[in-house]
């Protein structure tokens, strides 16, 4: 649609074809959602995409994304106290920098309501594991609804805003990656817009809000007892579904999911009955034994872990019902999508004779090179590994950290060879400087990390006296999930504020020994670290460059093209093959008969690559 | 209607999540039933990316199932053969932008480019009808997935979305000098 922001405040009801992740703002939208928060990260920035089509003097609510995931929950805690339904979104991960917050929420009134929700992203498309937040809801004592296609995410996210304001309990909306990115036909309803209402209406009196000593056992009492309360309500609201194809055998499952089985269950004639579960926590007991009455044998088809089959066992268990109940066959069922094709692979080893084979091939042809992600063109992280690769010695280690630089870990560049979560490279390098004299430690840390996670652990490398240099990436945005503005960008996502000065917060923090370089001046990037990493202490480089990527789409934007590419003179290239080879930059092709050319598609003419070439062959 | 199958890929930054929206639209015009997805996120960093688009009644998941493809369009050789070998079924139908963004490997010296030859090679063993589409009137790169719109059309490889179809889908989506460029582009070819 051309105006996305329009569609979002349409007053009548409509249809359209939208993402997930758009759905979901229309949801919030019609809820009467008033503060929505966010960090950034895939599967989920598009939903601020959505946000952002909204003119901000239109908007019916009030946008941050905020330093970190914790932060942003605490954010929308703090505003639902006052009465606001709040929203907080994230990507799978970012719950565990949430945790801390998010944990006590389910044993607190929160009177606006509350809607956490998750972008979980089995596949490990875009995150470092495939973890299953489910585990975070039996944790927390936090009920978790699974929509399984956009009308889904529309309609559950309604339910759970409605239900959360109902009851001043918070409520996990849980998306998975191919749902926040699948795209269909939605009915959305009218849209009646209330007054909004700014009366901040925290009062302590709506507590306890402070769980300590006496009033913690009551607080779990309650949060204990509100699941049954919403197991009975997803059973009123009818939002649990059963397919009845008066089978004796019977499947269990819930989200996407539901939707690849009923692909595979195309082709089989005699199609077991499903439960598909809205709710996956608590887990609805009466419906559960309800359905494994009435087969002889269910099986639990279950992406990621076995929450949900350990959960039926033991009500089965319980209840002393019979039916067999089979669930993970080997631990490849714990791993991976549950696409229909892995669908197809699951059930061929509990049923092989109703599931046929399928076509996919299980080896793709080995004649096809691989083509991981790259740098972009003209990038200044690959014009900062290809300096920092010629100071380093073989031995040193360096860290990475989550970020475009990420892909410096791969060839040509090898820089970056241990990778946990945000924020963990300084820490990590901290360690590895312990008992070692031998080898130095680089630390690589991205400007938006850097304030996500980053902090604690370079005030602990100074407060400890750690011996590392971190190599702070700094391009003024966070690029890989699509360019979000950050503390130091001068702007956040409503409008210009002052920029937090890295070098500023570094020098305050007493660090004494600060170096900077553009990372396009290679000569002078190399002199700094070189002289940061002989230093016996704990120092900084800030390897700068503007994200080359959102410079060049502006250039586009505004110019039609890109003005420059560089060239290779063929009469001066002495076939070193340092621009391919070692700088690496994608634009630099490989010619049949031996040559290196420029490839004009991709090249942006930002001519990093001229220095690197010895024998001078690239100009501009 | 029986479940028709498009699997587009490309190379991140190629404009592919663009030429699998038109057609999602054109086929909405068109009164199909249609469901989509994309790839988002870290591959869109110079990867391999992918968009799922399936048409018919009886579609429930967004995922096209491996080799279940009808049709595969991609936007660059490479992705033509990975795209062919992993999504497309026996003697399904290839329409691809003859350009190439060499791999990794390829760069390095490591990997072999995958020619034509190749490609039409293990095609043709697999019953695998190829239509190819070639550069000369494009001076704009950002327009070769239009180019393989127009050639889709052309050769009516979606049953049922006409041009009327396509060019409502375009108009959805774009305006100004954008939709003129790009509806030049698509009568041309």
């Amino acid at each position: 649609m051309k105006d996305m922001g329009e569609m979002l405040l349409r007053k009548s009801a409509f249809k359209e074809i939208v993402m997930g992740n758009t759905a979901l703002v229309r949801a919030m939208v019609e809820s009467g959602t008033r503060v929505v928060t966010s960090y950034p990260g895939s599967p989920t920035p598009e939903i601020a995409t959505a946000i952002q089509s909204i003119p901000q003097n239109k908007r019916p609510f009030y946008f941050e994304f905020s330093t970190n995931e914790k932060v942003a929950t605490e954010v929308a805690f703090g505003a639902a106290l006052n009465g606001h339904l709040s929203t907080v979104f994230f990507k799978s991960v970012g719950l565990n920098v949430a945790a801390d917050t998010f944990v006590q929420l389910s044993l607190l009134n929160i009177i606006g309501g509350m809607v956490v929700v998750l972008g979980d992203d089995p596949g490990a498309n875009s995150s470092q594991n495939e973890q299953d937040n489910r585990h975070f809801a039996y944790l927390s004592y936090t009920p978790v609804l699974e929509p399984a296609n956009p009308a889904e995410v529309y309609k559950y996210y309604k339910e759970a805003a409605k239900l959360s304001r109902k009851l001043g309990k918070v409520i996990i909306l849980r998306l998975t990656t191919h749902v926040c990115h699948a795209k269909e036909k939605v009915s959305f309803a009218e849209w009646h817009q209330q007054k909004a209402e700014n009366t901040p209406k925290f009062n302590s009196k709506n507590g306890p809000y402070i769980p300590l000593v006496s009033s913690i056992y009551p607080m779990k009492e309650k949060a204990l007892q509100q699941l049954g309360e919403m197991e009975t309500w997803a059973e009123q609201r009818k939002l649990h579904t059963c397919v009845n194809n008066n089978n004796r055998l019977g499947i269990i499952t819930s989200g996407l999911v539901y939707l690849s089985l009923l692909e595979v269950l195309e082709d089989v004639s005699d199609k077991p009955d499903i439960l598909k579960l809205a709710m996956v926590y608590p887990v609805p007991k009466r419906v559960i034994i309800k359905f494994l009455k009435s087969h002889d044998e269910v099986k639990v088809l279950e992406e990621l872990d076995d929450e949900l089959e350990r959960s039926i066992k033991a009500i089965a268990y319980d209840q002393q019902v019979t039916t067999r109940i089979t669930g993970k066959s080997d631990i490849y069922d714990w791993i991976g999508e549950y696409t229909p094709d892995k669908v197809r692979q699951v059930l061929r080893k509990t049923w092989p004779d109703l599931i046929a084979v399928g076509e996919a091939i299980s080896q793709p042809a080995d004649n096809i090179p691989a083509r991981p992600p790259q740098l972009c063109p003209g990038c200044g992280h690959r014009s900062a590994f290809h300096a920092i690769g010629e100071v380093l010695a073989e031995e040193d280690i360096c860290v990475a950290d989550i970020g475009c630089h990420t892909l410096g870990y791969q060839e040509p560049y090898n820089l970056g060879e241990i990778l946990l979560c945000m924020g963990a490279s300084t820490g990590i390098g901290s360690g590895l400087s312990l008992f070692n004299t031998q080898r130095k430690v680089v630390a690589f840390m991205g400007d938006s990390t850097f304030f996500h996670a980053g902090l604690p652990s370079i005030i602990n490398a100074l407060f400890n006296k750690h011996n590392l240099t971190l190599i702070l990436m700094e391009n003024g945005t966070t690029a890989m999930t699509g360019h979000q503005d950050h503390p130091a960008s001068g702007k956040n996502f409503n409008e210009i504020s002052e920029a937090i000065p890295v070098r500023q917060l570094l020098e305050g923090l007493g660090i004494k020994s600060i170096f900077e370089a553009d990372t396009y001046n290679q000569a002078e990037l190399r002199t700094q670290v070189r002289q940061a990493i002989n230093e016996d202490c704990f120092n900084v480089v800030i390897a700068k460059h503007p994200c080359m990527l959102l410079f060049a789409k502006k250039q586009r934007k505004d110019k039609g093209s890109n003005p420059y590419h560089v060239r290779i003179d063929q009469e001066k290239c002495k076939n070193i093959e340092v621009c391919i080879q070692k700088f690496g930059c994608p634009s630099f092709e490989r010619n049949n008969d031996g040559t290196i050319s420029v490839n004009d598609e991709l090249c942006v003419g930002d001519g990093s690559c001229i220095q690197t070439c010895p024998a001078k062959a690239i100009n501009r | 209607m029986e479940p028709f199958n498009i699997y587009l890929c490309g190379v991140g930054g190629q404009g592919i999540g663009l030429l699998s929206e038109i057609l999602l639209r054109g086929a909405d015009h068109a009164g199909l039933q249609a469901k989509a997805v994309d790839t988002h996120g870290l591959a869109q960093r110079g990867g391999t990316v992918v968009s799922h688009l399936r048409l018919g009644d009886t579609v429930h998941s967004p995922m096209v199932p491996g080799r279940k493809a009808d049709l595969v369009v991609a936007l660059e050789r490479h992705e033509a053969m990975r795209g062919a070998d992993t999504a497309l079924k026996d003697n399904g139908c290839l329409v691809y932008f003859n350009t190439v963004l060499q791999p990794l490997g390829v760069r390095l010296g490591i990997d072999k480019e995958v020619s034509e030859n190749l490609l039409n090679k293990s095609c043709k063993a697999r019953g695998i009808t190829v239509y190819k589409v070639e550069n000369e009137k494009l001076d704009d790169p950002r327009m070769q997935n239009i180019a393989i719109l127009a050639n889709i059309n052309k050769n009516s490889l979606v049953p049922f979305v006409k041009k009327h179809h396509l060019i409502l889908a375009m108009e959805d989506l774009m305006t100004g000098v954008m939709l003129e460029k790009n509806l030049m582009i698509f009568s041309i070819y």
